[in-house]
């Protein structure tokens, strides 16, 4: 790597690589870090062989990103400069990809993105994009996130240099301020302000933290950017440390992501090589260098006092705040910490100014928000929009809705902090004002899709379970009201709840939320609250008829075919794994309940919607 | 797809203290704030935290052995007891339990015979779920070693095990 000696050099740099960088040359950009678990690496490999048999080698580049966003078509490529977007790629497809659209500029139709019908070859006009508004993905996905040349010549570190070069911290802080941007790891803390209370105790030394411990299930954009645009989070840090006054950071990130991992690791080892990290930064006078810390698989540790106590070397344990850790932090110095999102999206303010960023989004919540797609959604993945959205945009026009033909039934906001909310509150726009009202939480941004047979008391009881689980064990509401919840939330998927156990249930959650020491165990009744308020019919199908009717808790329902709408077709009889159905060809089928294990296959693979669960003392009235 | 084998593959074979010591000669001594990182490079060394290692790495950071038996307990990447060749880490996060991961954890359990947390007698296989791997798209999903499969349902967890020989 050239290091880089001052600010006018890292200008000089950016104009050459921008000389020597030809738009018009045919690229594929091929997702290597989400799409590897599809099989990504694979079809790079065979792009390279393709392109090496037919003798393209200096006409076509092959660049390999991070994720492009639509992770239910994985693997995916973009093909530029055309702007042509494939999906669900097999080996045998290549071929096929560089003899048209590399050889003509013709698109391979089926392998593009269809939604009713229509085929979608040019990636900005697929739905799924379209509505969409990238500034922390805003590299994600274009670049090649091991390769810093990548992000300078996309505007990389001139934000940092920008701040170096004429703003004091305090100007900084006030851009930071003046764009609205909140933490976007949950809280909703203005990052502003969060700067200047830092900046505002004198201390020798002090210490910023990315939080890139991303343990919401559920949530991946953290990943996804320490994957694909890791210099991004590097010059937000930068950005920070020199508006407080730190002169050494931590990246604390999962090791459950171990490319997040490596990636980070070598994006830190090349900006010190380039000069961007260490002392006397571009020449400037200004130190600051940066240590990865890898997670140890605990939840609380995405708590900022827990995550301390971790980089300390401790138990992540919570403590009490205030002192807040602006003011007492890592060894008892100052220290801010960051989310991984918040972090991303620092450069861009500096860069494009406060109030283009203040333009976008609502009132109270300004900019854009990264959501993780996921659950019973068609387009699985990362969208990012601007805050005021409505979830139903999300989830229909962007997310393309329920597959199956099914029924939405609820969108689960937040992960375990969070809440469940119902159909009726997807016109609700999207800030952290609005959605905390609805009875969930902005939270880092996952959003879980759940249709009619998703069991709302079972996703409580999931919940609960994860808390329950990751309680700390430190203070007495949370580690021992949240194993008294999940008895009471069992007692009613396992039908042996009884007459008063909602009043019981409701209680219990609200003194866990009013009396817990940290963030992990004040919300951590909320999916039970939410579940309570918008679905307690299904708490009382429960606990009066001892039925399930989502079908999900096994003690609760038996499965029957419905004779007028079976057809006799066989398939739930061929995919019976304990070949508990029988019947003949074209007419109703039966189902042995003292065989049957309810697993289900049989309700996904029928095509008439003819299986259903249905309370087991019925069971025998509907046989006749 | 062949899954590589895990560092664990000779995990039942006790490591020596010299091997240990060789393990963690990198990190800089009497430093407690770098326990977490030193039993991260044993555990991914060994498969495991040996017991017997714990003196051993207690002198190196200057940390009781008690207190680096809390912290070792605390986190849920540490395991005291040796690990399957095959490490199975399916996923039950939120994404993966509404498509059903449930039904193929309970199949991976009936199938291997063993418990979560829990290692067959032959050293081969250890299930550990895990609260989630952030592959959502792919719910329910599972890791085998470094491998990720998704889209699973009884039939193409059994069909993954297969793939490890």
């Amino acid at each position: 790597m050239q290091k880089l000696h001052s600010l006018k050099e890292l200008q000089y740099f950016k104009e050459e690589l921008l000389r020597s960088y030809d738009g018009k040359k045919k690229r594929i950009l091929v997702c290597s870090t989400g799409c590897r678990a599809r099989n990504a690496l694979k079809i790079r490999d065979a792009f390279y062989t393709v392109i090496k048999q037919e003798h393209l080698t200096s006409e076509i580049e092959i660049i390999e990103t991070g994720c492009q966003g639509l992770c239910a078509y994985a693997p995916v490529v973009t093909i530029e400069p055309h702007g042509i977007f494939y999906g669900k790629l097999t080996e045998k497809d290549v071929p096929d990809i560089i003899a048209k659209t590399m050889k003509t500029t013709e698109a391979v139709n089926h392998l593009c993105y269809s939604e009713n019908k229509n085929t979608y070859p040019y990636l900005k006009e697929i739905p799924f994009f379209k509505p969409q508004k990238k500034i922390v993905l805003r590299n994600c996905g274009y670049i090649n996130p091991t390769n810093p040349e990548d992000y300078v010549r996309r505007n990389g570190y001139l934000a940092i240099a920008k701040a170096l070069s004429g703003m004091k911290p305090e100007d900084v802080i006030n851009e930071v301020t003046k764009s609205g941007i909140r933490g976007r790891g949950g809280a909703g803390f203005p990052t502003g302000l969060k700067w200047k209370f830092a900046n505002g105790y004198k201390n020798d030394t002090k210490y910023f933290i990315c939080n890139g411990d991303e343990g919401d299930p559920g949530a991946f954009m953290d990943r996804a950017v320490l994957e694909g645009d890791p210099h991004s989070v590097i010059e937000g840090m930068l950005i920070g440390a020199y508006a407080i006054g730190a002169t050494h950071g931590y990246i604390y990130v999962r090791a459950e992501y171990p490319i997040a991992v490596e990636y980070s690791t070598l994006a830190v080892k090349h900006a010190r090589e380039m000069g961007l990290l260490g002392e006397n930064i571009l020449g400037t006078g200004f130190n600051f260098d940066i240590t990865i810390k890898q997670g140890a698989g605990a939840f609380v540790c995405g708590e900022e006092t827990a995550l301390i106590a971790s980089i300390e070397g401790r138990r992540g344990m919570p403590k009490p705040r205030p002192p807040f850790p602006a003011e007492s932090g890592l060894w008892g110095k100052p220290t801010v910490i960051n989310n991984v999102e918040t972090l991303a999206s620092i450069p861009q303010i500096i860069l494009e100014g406060s109030a283009a960023y203040a333009q976008l989004g609502t009132q109270g919540s300004k900019g854009t928000k990264v959501f993780a797609l996921a659950g019973k959604v068609t387009n699985t993945g990362l969208v990012e929009v601007p805050m005021g959205i409505t979830l139903r945009q999300i989830i229909f026009d962007i997310g393309g809705g329920i597959p199956h033909g099914r029924a939405f039934k609820a969108v689960q906001m937040g992960g375990p902090s969070g809440g469940c909310l119902p159909a009726e509150h997807l016109d609700t726009p999207i800030d952290y004002e609005s959605i905390k009202q609805a009875g969930a939480i902005m939270g880092s941004g996952g959003m879980i899709v759940l249709d009619e047979i998703n069991c709302m008391v079972d996703i409580a009881r999931y919940f609960m379970d994860f808390v329950q689980k990751e309680s700390c064990g430190k203070c007495v509401p949370c580690r021992i009201g949240t194993k008294r919840m999940l008895e009471m939330v069992t007692r009613f998927t396992t039908g042996t709840a009884e007459t008063g156990d909602i009043e019981k249930l409701q209680a219990l959650a609200e003194s866990v939320r009013d009396s817990s020491l940290c963030g992990l165990g004040q919300t951590a009744p909320n999916p039970v609250i939410s579940t309570l308020r918008y679905f307690r019919n299904e708490y009382e199908a429960h606990l009066n008829d001892k039925f399930c009717p989502a079908g999900v808790c096994k003690e609760l329902f038996n499965y029957a075919i419905n004779p007028e709408k079976c057809t006799g077709c066989t398939v739930c009889a061929k995919n019976c794994p304990v070949k508990a159905i029988t019947g003949e060809k074209k007419k109703a089928h039966t189902i042995d309940t003292a065989k049957c294990e309810l697993c289900g296959i049989c309700v996904e693979k029928c095509k008439f919607n003819a299986i259903a669960p249905v309370p087991k003392k019925q069971l025998n009235h509907i046989k006749k | 797809m062949q899954p590589s084998a895990a560092p664990s593959a000779e995990a039942h074979n006790r490591p020596t203290d010299s091997q240990v010591k060789d393990a963690i000669k990198n990190f800089k001594t009497n430093n407690p704030s770098l326990v977490i990182p030193i039993l991260q490079a044993v555990q991914e060394k060994f498969g495991y935290i040996p017991p017997d290692s714990l003196p051993i790495i207690s002198h190196h950071a200057n940390v009781s052995r008690n207190k680096i038996y809390g912290i070792l307990t605390f986190y849920a990447q540490f395991s005291l007891i040796p690990k399957g060749k095959y490490l199975l880490k399916p996923c039950r996060g939120t994404a993966c339990h509404v498509k059903g991961s449930k039904n193929v954890i309970n199949h991976l359990k009936n199938i291997l015979n063993i418990e979560d947390g829990q290692t067959t007698p032959n050293y081969k296989f250890s299930l550990e779920t895990v609260a989630c791997l952030g592959t959502c798209f792919l719910a329910p999903a599972m890791m085998i070693n470094q491998n990720y499969y998704g889209n699973l349902d009884e039939k193409k967890a059994e069909e993954a095990l297969k793939d490890c020989e």
